[in-house]
């Protein structure tokens, strides 16, 4: 039954190891913007898409 | 394609200036050399997100030379370190995910840019770039010719980064931790006492449990221990001292139950109480980023204006090192940062900023002008009279109240509470421990840390912050953006409301005049123009001014009958202007409309209606707040309005005229004295200092991203009309508080009863604690949303 001792062990190493990683991204700064990274999150696609998307929203246009 | 909108800015296109380029339509040149530029650097995406979202550029020409000056120029770095160097700009017209792609790709537009990044509830964008390849100034030129101009003001200069404070989330991140953490482990003696498998395991688990408790104990709950230390040295009994009181009397407890092998402790309770407190915490700091509410004249002011050297070179100085005697070029548009004297042969100077006023005044060369005027017209010369800190404007600021109001102290609804609470608390405390001595010493101890225990004012202390947090938020949706949730509890206190007149009960737009009736010829006009020149009646005087230019004639005879009108003859012409009464013409209800009628020759051609310069729902509102408050309208003009705003208004409004803005914080704390409790609202920076003396201070802004002088709340100017709402949604908040605090009252009775007999188990408190808690913040969050529908 003392596996118990290494069970909960690691239970709690787990926690702390997401304890931390919580409290790193605190300290990075990255809960005090909560809008603009999802709006950046959409642009990668478009810059690489860019052309083709140019071009169906010249043809929407023209007509 | 909609054609009657310009494809950059989204405004009208007047048809005569209306430019077509690339298939698409623009209003003015501006927006079309931005689209240029975009389409040039293949960044037209700019226009896919959202439609029309840029802004036209405005003339800048030189109001950025001062970036030339390397000292200024570094002030406004973050970062500046050989070849990176960053900056922080703000800019006022982020507004859609259009702006945040543009501004994140500035890149591709200039190649010094190494890379920018937006924080959008800021309006801010962070731009790294290298300054061998590009200059600040460049970079500001580049962001105004794109639409984005930044807004750099005095503020920057001295502000530094603040540090941001976020050891809030630490705390409820280490308290969650341990929270559930210690509740995992406690689940298996709640049921299974006794059983051989936790009988082997119990003191690993035991101790394991008060490991995870040392770290909420000492750091996440340090604030209740510093904050209950601070109220009993000032002799206030706040509700940080029955929390604090209960967190060590848990610990303490659960640590001798540990240890002398008694049962498991509180621990699991304790570190959620902690945790549903911080939570609170952090509901009721709703901060709106985008505002500022501590702004003073410094956010208005420029860093540096031109100087002109005695060899009539120009040259960039600081604000703060302009001297008595010095001569200053200001351009068009540019605020006049000093008193001073008007070289230049005449200009217009539009005192928005300070008076409300939007209508510029027109100076001539030896006037007198003040400090927070724009400039508009042509480049005028000034010769300075005050340095920045003497000027008749700024030196408002050197009042007390400037200094003393970010730590004045209200006594919250909470602590009020407390004052009751706890002596209640301790004294229920005490004697059941004195009841209990006598019989079994043992018991009296458990019953006298049980009560602490469970009388910890969990849902008490949670029901101000939810509430307020809460209302804080639906006053947000309602475009009325509150500093903090104390300002709800002064707001339910309000029995005096104060209004400033220009800018916040008038709006700014021009008045406009109608005629009504039969048309008058060329001749008639002239008639009209000549009598109404020697009237002084403000209606008189603005008609006039209405009227286009007409050749000057001598009026034979003149007679004004006050509160009438005007009985002229001219070219043997009787004109007759004023009431309708005056004319004995009877027309349809006037009274609402303020209407000035003509009769020329006996004949009656037909009436000028002022359109109301007033905001739309003025008269209601006041109507309604007229049967529970006081009401002031504090204005810093002549009475020349008096009459009309009589008319208009409740019997009962105070109406004050000629008031300098020392007169208006004075008047404001007279008030006071008299023991009112005063709501200001106001609009400009001559208010500052009865916005800051007033217990609330509310600013009306047309643009709550632009400007706003310190104050405890900012309405959006099209909100006016429910200023009457939101004074009874504070009141109702306050109600759902007080309701709410019966209820957890009742808890505390319950839980009390376990407690005082000596049964409270750990697992009655794991219990009841969250469980109060949950309906605690169920019951006001339903409550106050009701009563906001309403």
């Amino acid at each position: 039954m003392s596996v118990i001792y290494l069970l909960i062990s690691i239970s709690i190493v787990v926690a702390l190891t997401f304890l931390y990683i919580f409290i790193k991204a605190v300290k990075s700064g990255q809960f005090d913007d909560d809008y603009t990274p999802s709006v950046r999150m959409l642009f990668e696609d478009e810059l690489k898409t860019k052309n083709s998307k140019k071009s169906k929203t010249q043809i929407e246009k023209q007509n | 394609m909609n054609t009657q909108n310009c494809f950059h800015c989204g405004n009208n296109i007047v048809k005569a200036e209306e430019i077509q380029f690339d298939e698409k339509s623009f209003c003015c040149t501006g927006c079309k050399t931005v689209y240029e530029i975009f389409s040039l650097n293949d960044l037209t995406c700019y226009y896919d997100f959202e439609t029309a979202p840029g802004a036209t550029p405005q003339d800048i020409k030189g109001k950025y030379d001062f970036l030339d000056n390397a000292d200024i120029a570094e002030k406004l770095l973050d970062f500046n370190e050989e070849h990176t160097q960053i900056a922080t700009l703000y800019i006022p017209h982020i507004h859609c995910s259009s702006c945040i792609w543009i501004l994140e790709n500035l890149n591709k537009l200039n190649q010094g840019i190494a890379a920018s990044q937006v924080n959008f509830h800021e309006k801010k964008v962070r731009i790294t770039f290298n300054s061998g390849n590009v200059s600040l100034k460049e970079i500001v030129l580049l962001l105004s010719s794109i639409g984005y101009e930044p807004y750099i003001s005095l503020e920057n200069y001295e502000n530094k980064k603040k540090e941001v404070d976020r050891s809030l989330y630490y705390k409820i991140g280490v308290a969650f931790f341990s929270f559930g953490n210690i509740m995992l482990l406690s689940f298996p003696e709640y049921f299974e006492v006794g059983e051989f498998w936790i009988e082997q395991y119990k003191g690993f688990f035991r101790w394991l449990i008060f490991a995870l408790a040392l770290p909420p104990f000492f750091y996440s709950a340090w604030g209740y221990y510093v904050s209950a230390w601070k109220s009993i040295k000032s002799k206030m009994l706040n509700i940080d001292i029955p929390i604090a009181l209960g967190i060590v009397v848990m610990f303490v407890r659960s640590t001798v139950d540990i240890a002398m092998g008694y049962g498991q402790g509180f621990f699991d309770s304790m570190c959620g109480l902690i945790f549903f407190m911080l939570l609170g915490k952090m509901f009721q700091q709703k901060t709106y980023n985008f505002l500022s509410f501590e702004r003073d004249y410094k956010s208005y002011f420029p860093i540096a204006v031109t100087k002109i050297l005695s060899d009539k070179s120009e040259e960039a100085i600081q604000v703060y090192d302009i001297q008595k005697g010095d001569r200053l070029l200001i351009r068009n548009q540019e605020l006049i940062p000093v008193d001073g004297i008007l070289i230049s042969e005449k200009t217009a100077i539009d005192y928005s900023f300070v008076t409300g006023e939007a209508v510029a005044i027109e100076k001539k060369s030896g006037d007198k002008i003040y400090a927070g005027g724009k400039q508009i017209g042509n480049v005028i010369e000034m010769e300075v009279l005050h340095s920045v800190s003497q000027s008749y404007l700024t030196q408002l600021w050197s009042n007390d109240v400037f200094q003393k109001h970010f730590d004045r102290k209200y006594k919250t609804i909470t602590d009020t509470i407390s004052r009751y609470f706890t002596p209640a608390l301790l004294l229920l405390a005490f004697v059941s421990f004195g009841f209990w001595i006598f019989r079994d010493v043992t018991t009296a101890f458990n019953v006298f840390t049980a009560i602490l225990i469970v009388a910890c004012p969990c849902a008490l202390a949670l029901t101000a912050p939810f509430t307020l947090g809460n209302v804080l938020r639906l006053m947000g949706y309602r475009k009325i953006y509150l500093k903090n949730a104390t300002v709800i509890e002064q707001l339910a206190k309000v029995d005096t409301v104060v209004f400033d007149k220009t800018g916040t009960i008038t709006t700014n737009k021009k008045t406009s005049i109608i005629y009504e009736g039969t048309p008058l010829n060329d001749y008639e006009l002239k008639l009209l123009k000549n009598a109404l020149r020697g009237s002084n009646h403000p209606l008189s005087r603005r008609l006039y001014d209405f009227i286009p230019n007409q050749e000057k004639s001598e009026t034979s005879h003149f007679e004004e009958i006050i509160g009438k009108g005007i009985f002229a003859t001219a070219d043997a012409h009787t004109i007759k202007l004023g009431s309708s009464q005056f004319l004995q013409h009877l027309s349809e209800n006037t009274h609402k409309k303020t209407k000035v009628h003509v009769e020329i020759d006996g004949v009656y051609k037909g009436s000028y209606v002022f359109n109301n310069q007033y905001r739309e729902g003025l008269e209601p509102l006041f109507d309604k707040l007229s049967k529970k408050y006081n009401l002031v309208v504090l204005s810093g003009d002549n009475d020349g309005e008096r009459k009309i705003l009589e008319k208009m208004l409740p019997s009962k409004t105070t109406l004050v005229f000629n008031q300098k803005p020392e007169q208006k914080l004075q008047f404001i704390e007279n008030l006071q004295k008299e023991g009112q409790n005063v709501m200001m609202v106001g609009d400009g920076l001559n208010d500052a200092g009865a916005l800051a003396q007033a217990n609330v201070g509310i600013s009306i802004s047309e643009n709550v991203n632009v400007f706003s002088p310190a104050c405890d709340g900012i309405l959006d100017a099209t909100q006016f009309s429910k200023i009457g709402y939101f004074l009874k949604l504070s009141k109702n908040a306050m109600k759902t508080i007080y309701m709410s605090f019966a209820l957890s009252l009742l808890y505390n009775i319950v839980g009390l009863s376990f407690a005082v007999s000596g049964n409270l188990s750990p697992l009655v408190a794991a219990i009841i604690m969250p469980l109060s808690t949950v309906t605690i913040v169920s019951f006001v969050t339903i409550m106050s949303n009701y009563f906001a529908r309403k």
